[in-house]
């Protein structure tokens, strides 16, 4: 047989050029487990030759047994381990080689995508409730190491709960089925199909804070996600629009009334060429709910809450606190779920607090108190008069003081200042399609207040 | 959604006699057959637990015949797990393999084929092999990709095998086929086995690489990683196809999945040591930097990955991050790896800008709980004092301030770092010296103490009570860790040199050096300890001069890793060696080392500094890699030790270039320093052996404490005379 020269490759010679060229590693997992917080495997799979399931052994020893684990990653002469804590299970793969470490995460948490998904949630209880469903899943998304389409529209279409019997599944069936899986839109299946044709955008931020004692501002920016579920007919193909600009160079600013994204990401269905060379956002859409795409803002951030605080040790038996809430967005809006949790050295007794708005509890086993306010109003103001009492100790350790920290969500309201523009839905069938949006700012240990 | 389902009852050691008791009950009046099923998942939960169920080989392959899907994938299972170990009944199953292998469903056909290739004994791969030649070409997609992985496991069980079927050819032709899926699972097929040291040689031309990245639109996440990373066995023949390739595949930074992100990095990277257009370059190096600060936001773990990669990048391309350091600042609930990651690349980008940000940030690190982090952030203040002149006075009020905390390990871990603050600004802030003395009592770790040892001998002349500090800090010689006995010898002998007149200090050295010579054990310290001794003893004058030498102004250069380094490292972009910061192959045991191969187009820096590839194994030391953090100021060669004839000095001699991409990208050459520093240090080598060194060792050693009683020489002499006699 004679080579096309596209591609030339020989037998290795005994002697390699000195100069050869950089040999790239493969990535492969060679072993998969979830353990629980005992170090029991619920799910073991082997998929190399290179390990054995004793390697688990070494994993429970190394790592779960151990109370100092300074890394998610292992390694331990060749072999590495890879965990990520979910609930009370250690999700686990293990290389033997120089994996693409990026790689192997994106695995692990795609493994609890696809669990939530099916399951609804992730846990001890629920991976031994489904294992076996499990197994099935794991050696689909990933062959001898190397993952595959795992694409959970895809997966749910033929790994199913319910019995199958192995005759019934006509093979045509699955060949869409397959061809769904290694097509081009592999996250949608072609024949779905919708009484009423909606489409709900949601858009989420998340905020991020960091402001120092003094009251500057360290660090505001917002994780931004485009959620969306799309429950449309046929094969739509969408167009997306933001009232974005995004900045690859800072100093080429432009139109004011254009939010500024230092970046974005988009789900696998977005055309990135497109975008590259045209700034549109065109897709075809997975059934049901995914994630479109995830952004980043730094400029221009509106905090929707200011927290000020005042925090004064009196001697060494007493702590005062006086912490002023303000709402920074209009009077239509509000502030729900607001959670303030403030902390206490580590000596208190009790703490004694005043609020007009809300319920705070002071909370012994960690060290805060905690104060919940179920709604704020735009224009509100929001005060907290606390006195802790503190023991006296024989060693003065220094408070290290522990920013306070605020949850909150407000609807309706983008910190980042974003708004969807439009989303345009092309069918074949030309139905007509509604269109929904729905914008939430929210903090979750993310929000904090130095002092 | 599917519902819940309510298997966690099986989670229970049971016995083999048992379950077969009860597969042979199920074998009648099995409606749905739902008894064998629930016999099939006890036998699977075992086998998780780590029971042996092979015993049941038999019977569980006897369900086989069961049309359940649900089954057949529990038995398949079985079989991947049992299935080496009963290679004797294996050949029962052939034939339902054989037949599945041929069953009209493609789904069934591709799990026929990816359970035999996970049973690597001769009886199934041969009839795999028979098998997957029709795979390979099958109608079906989806049984195409599963045939591609095939190869590379029939490879790994039985190369020759393998290459005597042809199947390696099979596999080329499938990376012109007509679905992205099957293309990406080839190029990580093919890849696998090239990597072998017995593989094929894989390498990309201009073509392939060109089909291969009109591929990436259409593969998934996965796929598009296999083909990104196979683009580094193409090596560009001209500047302007990296250029091309380069841009093609930039758009991929704008994907969801990190390792996506990471790999495009990688080969973008690895692109650039082959362009020529700067603007292309600056271009680039812009458009990377957002897609990086982006997975900071990803879970803590990819962030990890992220910040290690980071930190490799900016010290090989600066401009990719130049002004994002607040992005770094670490938020209160980062995982501790997370944090370290983050300190050292906030040191990094600490520049005149934005110092007083990054100070204050690294102040209140610095009142946290976990140790090593609070450690860490006065380490990085003290670093930050070297590098950025323009901060040092802020630095050192700050460094004060924590001294004043009394914290144990901040007021040691302050003091490290203000020695080598003393040796990059001489004569500048001596003042606060009195303030460092009232913390004496507080050393108790030895490179705190040794620093502090030292601050004192070389200042021992502004100092009014050194010798006193000197005798209390002496008083327990011969227990003190030997960091801190070598600072001591040292410091003694300095405050000799200095107050030479005054009749205490003379007692201590020579109680010192006699301790050193006599009765310590360790070799070189002993050794030391004679040499100081027969310096003082020839020409106190010349000691002074080499004691008290001006030693090389400290910078930070050499913390930088050279360029070559870098740029080999580069290569394992996102993988595990660029979290080590170490080459695979000296970790991994087989792992392929990587460099840049050579062309026409190869930036001619690149190629300078190139460091070919080393085809040693892993090193016989430590199994454990050494988790990541700040480099330690004090085992780089930095900061010296605080001896002054410090002998652990040289650094290879970096490139010119080796700053930061040097001229490549119009930056200032950070090299010569070190190039001074390494000369300065031969000048005083060789200084030192100038002096004439008389045969006899002892001839004169009785001038060396000039001034001396004849008792106290004679106190001196026979011990040191002990050898001859």
């Amino acid at each position: 047989m004679t080579l096309p020269d596209y591609c030339k490759y020989s037998r290795a010679q005994t002697t390699r050029p000195a100069l050869r060229g950089p040999t790239p590693s493969t990535t492969m997992i060679s072993a998969f487990f979830i353990f629980n917080q005992k170090g029991e495997l619920l799910i073991s799979r082997l998929y190399r030759p290179d390990v054995k399931r004793p390697i688990a052994d070494v994993f429970r020893i190394q790592v779960i047994s151990s109370s100092d684990v300074r890394s998610p990653i292992v390694t331990l002469g060749s072999t590495s381990f890879f965990h990520v804590r979910v609930n009370n299970v250690y999700v686990v793969a293990v290389t033997k080689n120089n994996a693409n470490a990026a790689l192997v995460f994106e695995f692990c948490y795609r493994v609890i995508t696809i669990c939530k998904s099916y399951f609804g949630k992730v846990d001890e209880e629920c991976v031994k409730n489904n294992f076996v469903l499990i197994y099935e899943l794991i050696d689909e998304i990933n062959d001898f190491g190397y993952p595959q389409n795992s694409e959970i529209d895809t997966l749910k279409s033929y790994i199913t709960t319910e019995s199958v019997v192995s005759s019934q599944i006509v093979a045509e069936e699955s060949s869409k089925i397959t061809s769904q899986a290694t097509g081009v839109t592999s996250w949608r299946r072609a024949d779905v199909k919708y009484k009423k044709n909606e489409a709900f955008v949601d858009v989420v931020e998340t905020v991020n804070l960091s402001m120092s004692a003094k009251g500057t501002v360290l660090r505001a920016d917002v994780d931004g996600h485009i959620q969306m579920r799309a429950y449309l007919s046929g094969t739509p193909e969408c167009k997306f629009g933001l009232n974005d600009k995004l900045v690859i160079d800072k100093s080429e600013r432009g139109a004011i009334d254009a939010v500024e994204l230092d970046d974005c990401r988009f789900h696998q269905c977005v055309r990135l060429n497109e975008f590259d060379s045209t700034r549109t956002i065109s897709f075809i859409p997975p059934d049901g709910e995914f994630e479109l795409m995830t952004y980043r803002s730094t400029s221009n951030v509106k905090l929707p809450l200011r927290v000020i605080p005042t925090i004064n040790e009196i001697g060494t038996t007493q702590v005062t606190y006086l912490i002023v809430v303000k709402t920074n967005f209009g009077n239509k809006l509000s502030a729900t779920n607001v959670v303030l949790r403030i902390p206490t050295p580590l000596n208190t007794t009790s703490v004694e607090c005043k609020v007009q708005t809300g319920k705070a509890k002071y909370v012994p086993e960690e060290n805060v108190v905690v104060w919940k306010i179920p709604r704020v109003q735009g224009g509100q103001e929001l005060t907290f008069n606390a006195t802790a009492q503190l023991t006296s100790t024989t060693t003065r350790q220094v408070w290290a003081r522990p920013p306070i920290d605020v949850d909150f969500q407000v609807l309706m309201f983008t910190a980042s200042g974003l708004i969807v523009r439009f989303l345009k839905v092309f069918e074949k069938g030309n139905y007509h399609s509604i269109k929904w949006v729905r914008y939430l700012t929210k903090a979750s240990g993310t929000y904090q207040i130095r002092f | 959604m599917s519902g819940q389902g309510q298997d966690a009852k099986f989670f229970q050691r049971g016995k083999i006699q048992e379950f077969r008791q009860e597969l042979q009950i199920a074998e009648t009046k099995d409606k749905k057959f739902t008894k064998r099923k629930t016999v099939l998942k006890k036998i699977v939960a075992n086998i998780t637990m780590g029971n042996d169920m092979s015993a049941l080989f038999v019977d569980v392959v006897q369900c086989l015949g069961t049309p359940l899907l649900e089954i057949k994938k529990m038995v398949y299972l079985f079989l991947i797990n049992y299935g080496r170990a009963k290679a004797d009944s294996i050949h029962m199953v052939i034939p339902n393999f054989l037949q599945d292998c041929n069953d009209r469903n493609p789904l069934i056909r591709a799990l026929a084929i990816r359970t035999m290739s996970y049973i690597p004994i001769p009886v199934v791969l041969d009839n795999l092999t028979e098998q997957l030649r029709h795979h390979l070409k099958d109608r079906d997609p989806y049984v195409r990709k599963t045939a591609a992985i095939c190869v590379a496991k029939l490879y790994a069980a039985d190369p020759r095998k393998a290459e005597r079927g042809g199947f390696v050819e099979l596999l080329r032709d499938l990376l012109v086929d007509s679905n992205a899926t099957v293309v990406a699972n080839a190029v990580a097929a093919l890849s696998e086995i090239a990597d072998r040291p017995d593989g094929v040689v894989f390498k990309l031309n201009l073509t392939v690489a060109n089909k291969l990245i009109a591929a990436l639109g259409e593969s998934s996440e996965w796929g598009q990683i296999y083909i990104l990373d196979s683009l580094l066995r193409y090596v560009p023949e001209t500047h302007a196809d990296a250029e091309l390739i380069g841009e093609r595949i930039s758009v991929q930074l704008q994907h969801a999945n990190s390792a996506v992100v990471l790999t495009t990095i990688k080969v973008l990277l690895y692109l650039m040591n082959y362009m020529n257009n700067r603007t292309l370059i600056e271009h680039i190096c812009k458009k990377m930097g957002p897609p990086l600060v982006t997975l900071l936001s990803s879970g803590p773990e990819v962030q990890y990955v992220a910040l290690r990669n980071i930190l490799l990048i900016i010290q090989r391309r600066p401009t990719v991050l130049k002004n994002d350091v607040k992005v770094f600042f670490c938020k209160y609930n980062d995982p501790i790896y997370v944090k370290l990651a983050k300190l050292e690349i906030m040191y990094r980008l600490a520049n005149e800008e934005n110092v007083k940000e990054v100070l204050a940030e690294l102040e209140e690190y610095a009142s946290e709980v976990d140790i090593d982090f609070v450690r860490k952030a006065v380490r990085s203040i003290g670093r930050i004092t070297i590098k950025v002149e323009a901060a040092a006075d802020a630095c050192i009020r700050s460094l004060l301030s924590l001294i004043e905390t009394k914290v144990s390990y901040v007021v040691q871990e302050a003091i490290i770092v203000i020695k080598d603050i003393f040796r990059r600004y001489p004569g500048r802030y001596e003042g606060i010296i009195p303030k460092l003395c009232e913390n004496l009592d507080a050393l108790d770790e030895p490179e705190a103490k040794a620093s502090m040892v030292w601050i004192i001998g070389q200042f021992a002349n502004r100092i009014n009570n050194a010798d006193e500090l000197m005798d209390d800090l002496t008083y327990n010689f011969l227990e003190e860790p030997i960091e801190v006995q070598f600072a001591l010898v040292t410091a003694a002998v300095k405050l000799f040199i200095y107050k030479s007149s005054s009749d205490p200090v003379k007692a201590l050295v020579h109680k010192v050096l006699k301790w050193t010579t006599e009765e310590v054990d360790n070799p070189d310290l002993r050794d030391r300890g004679f040499m100081y001794w027969r310096l003082l003893a020839i020409n106190p004058t010349v000691a002074g001069e080499i004691v008290l030498s001006e030693k090389p102004a400290i910078t930070n250069d050499a913390d930088r890793m050279d360029r070559g380094a870098l740029d080999q490292l580069l290569l394992h972009t996102g993988t595990l060696g660029s979290i080590y910061h170490k080459n695979p192959e000296t970790f991994i045991r087989g792992a392929a080392g990587r460099a840049l191969a050579d062309s026409p187009a190869l930036n001619p820096l690149s190629r300078q500094v190139l460091v070919p590839v080393q085809r040693s194994g892993p090193s016989a030391g430590p199994l454990v890699v050494p988790g990541p953090g700040p480099i330690e100021p004090g085992t780089g060669p930095v900061a010296s030790s605080p001896l002054p004839l410090n002998t652990s000095k040289p650094s290879p001699p970096l490139p010119p270039d080796s700053a930061t991409g040097g001229l490549l990208e119009g930056e200032g050459s950070g090299g010569e320093e070190d190039e001074d520093e390494d000369a300065g240090f031969a000048k005083r080598r060789s200084g030192v052996g100038a002096y004439p060194v008389p045969t006899d060792p002892y001839a004169s050693l009785d001038t060396a404490f000039g001034n001396r009683t004849q008792d106290e020489q004679m106190d001196a002499m026979p011990a040191l005379m002990m050898p001859f006699i």
